[in-house]
């Protein structure tokens, strides 16, 4: 199961949990697992997101692989100037 | 000291080539948005508040609309309802709904026949207004009492008890913060703030735009993306995105502040009300600090535990920033991950707020969010270094992000090149040089995130053997230069046969703006893909006019030639043949990639600034400046000397003179240049620069962008330089000279 | 109100408009002559996109009135390139002196003027002279560089002439 680990904030939209697993082989299939389990964090999600899979930022990319031992960081949707 | 003694093997890139639009530059042949023309056009003006916060009781047109020659007025009336978040938030700024947000907000166009007849009917126009209590700092927006200036702002992410004008919250980190600080020698926390500041493109927006009754159009507008544009006029105006067709003028400039729209629908509408004649709307300077994208003020703690050695044992930061009076604006997203983004520390909490405030709607400026978190942060860094005695460069050299290091944020860094450039600015004569009386020399470190993002790129192959590169990225610090250089290289043709253009909305897949600096990284890497999709196809042709396989053929100088056991059975095949054989050998060629691009490098920077500081008038000298900066690979190496120095320059105006200023009333006081005071040619120094190239594996010829990370560290270095010119530490930009003689009077008592 | 008859003379040739009596030169040379090189910045003469010379004055054509102009000679960034382009201009694409290339053209005509004056100004001159033209792209570095290798150039040509 892919680790997720949730910014503080969000955390109380996971029972406090700062690391939620999810089963998912993509990065798609991951926000959409981690909205059904915790409806709460939708509006986070819909709001966009970037994520780390691995070390390595996704930021817009819901095919990217997801492997069942990844370490995943949810991050903001960074703009640039 | 440029990068001409790094071998990298390439033919081309590393070159200082013309770039292609330099001829219509220097003879002002070159189209910007204002100078564009169509036959009938009509000219718009704009309606603005001139209070910080009204509700809008009246708007009566009927004085402007009896002038002979204006043709058309439009209010948020002629707009559609229903629109709803960053939609919403658009339609809001481009003319306000039921109240009047800030200083400037537009509240009614109208075209006429003229420029100045539309001016005379503007003042025509008579808005009634209610007005209503206004907050325009970031502090005291939150304070208690304070006016709540909108209802609901506030997102899912904020917490319960927060002041009404809170928009969103956020809060991340790692470690124990509270067992670091104990494990320190010293610690420290201190206050920053930041004033807004105007990205300052010296063109003004202006676009032409003209639509139809049934609802199709098209516009011509200086921007840094069109394809927002387009998307955004279509969804503030209630049209399908096809209808519009947007094409970009040559741009004057942009730094994140022309990514969106401001006036542009309204051209559309008073088009489409003026029975279809093109409108052309071009903002005036005020209009331009008033009423488009400043980026955001802020307020921001810092604490820091450091050992007497060095090491940072833990950092907190709790950031409070303004966007203006919407939701969403400001870069509290960006900030905090970069505020320690530059260091490998094993305790952190940053925490951040955004608050709604009578301002205008912020935009991106070059690295949103950095600036300000490098000021705060790297203001204090080099104060415990003062204190305890240790060198600025040592200190971050021990502590640095480095390869394979977890970054502040979460992800692991890759390849980086922070240390390099730490590394190259310790080297540097610069770093040497003994300091006078009066003089004080400052240290600091950058980061951008960079961007790759959606893009669109299509090649044509000639019938000459030249090819043209379709690319959906605005040009604005050379660009076309720099993937005209990879696209030669990697057809292994000369630069000069190849053309790239920046096409329409009608004539690509869509493309992210140029932000992000990104345009040179995704740009350049689907036109690389979309060249070696064209060799793939000249290499099949070649190996069918041979009658061997397409396998058997290598691609190599500009030509096919037959490899394996063909290898010199046929001379190579030139792109010049294969060009000029095509309609007959199966068809026109061309190649073409769409990608939300990934492999993004980070770019790192280090600059090292020295100020002399006048102590009887508080004014500073920049003496002597230096950027050293990651760039993957320097594709055309004067382009990316000229983002460095561009950076710097505008890092320097922010430290040292440009702020917002608002008055009690809530008014803008400085929307003129003469008062919004940029760097002129003699406030600055040479900019001595100094580029490092650590490839980034996620691009075919290494790139990272470089646009945005020069603008974060100038703001701290030169506060910390005057710090050691005078003893004095300011905390809160602009040091502009009364600010300075005051601390230096404080300094003294 | 009624308009007033210009005639003036605009990079060599004789031109002949009606001016609104609130038009400033900038507009009349945009909007009435297509000469759309030089730019608005500002509207207030604090930027210097809009310089041209004037009887060979160097102006900011936002604070002139187009009536103004009449009997006088206007000279543009239009008329600066003659057979060839003018050194300045060759030196500007050269040492990448221009990225957004807004403010190139008001840069040109007052680096022009300057070496008109001055053929072999410090640095210090030419960043002074230039002060009233802003540039928020390249931080003036190169620019100085391309306006003192075109002096260089000048100055050769001047003495091989001579």
């Amino acid at each position: 199961m892919a680790r997720v680990h949730l910014w503080a904030s969000l955390r109380r939209f996971a029972e406090g949990q700062e690391v939620v697993e999810v089963d998912a082989a993509t990065v798609g299939q991951m926000l959409d697992a981690l909205e059904r389990a915790h409806p709460g964090l939708g509006p986070a999600i819909k709001a966009g997101l970037s994520v780390a899979v691995d070390g390595e930022v996704i930021a817009n990319n819901r095919s990217a692989p997801v492997k069942p031992d990844s370490e995943v960081f949810l991050l903001q949707r960074l703009k640039g100037g | 000291m440029a990068r001409d003694d790094v071998k990298t093997g390439y033919k081309l890139i590393g070159t200082r080539p013309n770039r292609p639009d330099g001829l219509d530059k220097v003879t002002g042949r070159a189209r910007y948005g204002a100078d564009f023309s169509l036959p009938g056009m009509l000219h718009a003006a704009v309606v603005r508040s001139p209070h910080a916060h009204a509700r809008i009781v009246k708007i009566d047109a009927s004085k402007a609309l009896a002038l002979d020659g204006v043709k058309a007025v439009v209010t948020r009336a002629d707009l559609p309802t229903g629109l709803t978040g960053e939609d919403l938030n658009l339609q809001d700024n481009t003319l306000a709904g039921d109240t009047a947000l800030y200083d400037g907000h537009a509240v009614a166009a109208v075209a006429a026949s003229s420029a100045l007849l539309a001016q005379d009917a503007a003042r025509l126009i008579e808005v009634t207004y209610e007005v209503l209590p206004h907050v325009t700092d970031v502090d005291a927006a939150m304070a208690p009492g304070a006016p709540v200036i909108r209802e609901g702002v506030a997102d899912y992410s904020v917490p319960e008890g927060m002041h009404g004008n809170v928009a969103r919250y956020m809060e991340f980190g790692h470690g124990d913060v509270e067992a670091g600080f104990a494990a320190a020698d010293i610690v420290r926390a201190q206050t920053y703030r930041t004033e807004a500041t105007h990205q300052g493109y010296i063109e003004p927006h202006a676009c032409v735009g003209q639509m139809g009754e049934d609802g199709r159009g098209e516009m011509w507008v200086c921007t840094q993306g069109h394809w927002y544009i387009r998307r955004m006029c279509a969804a503030v105006l209630g049209i399908e995105a096809a209808n519009l067709r947007v094409t970009p003028s040559e741009i004057g400039g942009g730094f994140g502040g022309k990514t969106t729209i401001f006036m542009e629908p309204l051209s559309l509408a008073l088009s489409k009300k003026a029975g279809g004649r093109p409108v052309k709307l071009v903002m005036s300077r005020s209009e331009v600090l008033r009423a488009t994208g400043p980026t955001a003020s802020a307020s921001m703690d810092v604490k820091l535990g450091m050992k007497t050695d060095g090491t940072i044992t833990a950092g907190q930061v709790y950031f409070r920033m303004q966007g203006g009076a919407f939701r969403g604006m400001s870069p509290i997203g960006e900030a905090l991950p970069c505020a320690f983004a530059c260091y490998d520390i094993p305790a952190l909490k940053h925490e951040a707020v955004e608050v709604i405030a009578n301002r205008p709607k912020a935009a991106a400026y070059r690295a949103p969010g950095s600036p300000m978190a490098a000021f705060a942060v790297e203001s204090l860094v080099d104060e415990m270094c003062r204190e305890l005695k240790l060198d600025p460069i040592a200190v971050r050299l021990k502590n640095g992000a480095t390869n394979g290091s977890k970054s502040s944020y979460g992800p692991v860094y890759n390849v980086i090149g922070l240390k390099e450039t730490l590394e190259a600015a310790k080297a540097h004569p610069n770093y040497a040089i003994p300091l006078g009386p009066n003089q004080g020399r400052g240290v600091a470190s950058g980061f951008w995130f960079n961007h790759g993002g959606e893009t669109s790129v299509t090649l044509a192959v000639g019938e000459d053997g030249t090819a043209t590169v379709m690319i959906g990225t605005p040009d604005i610090g050379g660009s076309r230069a720099s993937i005209g250089l990879m696209v030669a290289e990697t057809l292994g043709i000369p630069y000069e046969n190849v053309r790239v253009n920046v096409v329409e909305t009608g004539a690509l897949g869509v493309n992210e703006p140029t932000h992000g600096s990104r345009a040179t990284f995704a740009s350049g890497k689907a036109a690389v893909e979309a060249a070696r999709q064209a060799i793939a196809e000249m290499c099949r042709r070649a190996a069918a006019d041979w009658g061997i396989d397409a396998d058997a053929v290598e691609w190599k100088d500009g030509a096919a030639h037959p490899a394996g056991p063909n290898a010199g059975k046929h001379p190579p095949m030139t792109i010049g043949e294969i060009g000029s054989k095509m309609g007959s050998t199966g068809g026109p060629i061309s190649g073409h990639h769409e990608v939300t691009a990934e492999g993004v490098g980070a770019s790192f920077g280090t600059h090292v600034v020295d100020v002399e500081v006048d102590p009887e008038t508080g004014r500073t000298t920049v003496l002597r400046y230096l950027v050293v900066q990651d760039a993957g690979t320097a594709i055309h190496p004067a382009y990316v000397e000229g983002q460095y120095q561009g950076g710097a320059a505008q890092g320097i105006g922010w430290a040292l003179n440009e702020e917002y200023v608002y008055g009690a009333d809530g008014r803008l006081q400085n929307p003129v240049f003469l008062d919004y005071r940029i760097p002129v040619a003699s406030d600055l120094p040479m900019i001595d620069t100094v580029i490092i190239e650590v490839p980034n594996p996620g691009h075919p010829y290494g790139v990272r962008g470089v646009g945005e990370t020069g603008i974060t560290p100038p703001l701290p270095a030169v506060a910390s330089a005057i710090a050691g010119a005078t003893g004095a530490r300011i905390r809160s930009l602009p040091c502009s000279p009364p600010k300075v003689l005051a601390a230096i009077k404080a300094a003294r008592t | 109100m009624s308009k007033i008859h210009v005639s003036t003379t605009v990079n060599g040739d004789p031109v002949e408009f009606l001016a609104d009596p609130r038009e400033t030169l900038l507009d009349a040379l945009r909007n009435q002559l297509d000469l759309t090189g030089t730019k608005e910045g500002c509207g207030t003469g604090d930027c210097g996109a809009c310089s041209v010379t004037v009887d060979g004055t160097l102006v900011c054509s936002c604070l002139m009135l187009a009536a103004e102009a009449n009997g006088k000679r206007v000279e543009t960034i239009e008329g600066m390139a003659r057979e060839e382009l003018h050194p300045l201009q060759r030196k500007f694409i050269e040492h990448a002196a221009l990225q957004c290339g807004y403010c190139t053209p008001g840069i040109l005509v007052a680096a022009k003027a300057l070496l008109e004056r001055n053929p072999d100004p410090t640095d210090t001159e030419v960043r002074y002279w230039l002060a009233g033209n802003l540039c928020r792209c390249t931080g003036y570095d190169k620019i100085i560089r391309a306006v003192q290798d075109a002096a260089a150039e000048m100055r050769q040509d001047h003495r091989g002439a001579a």
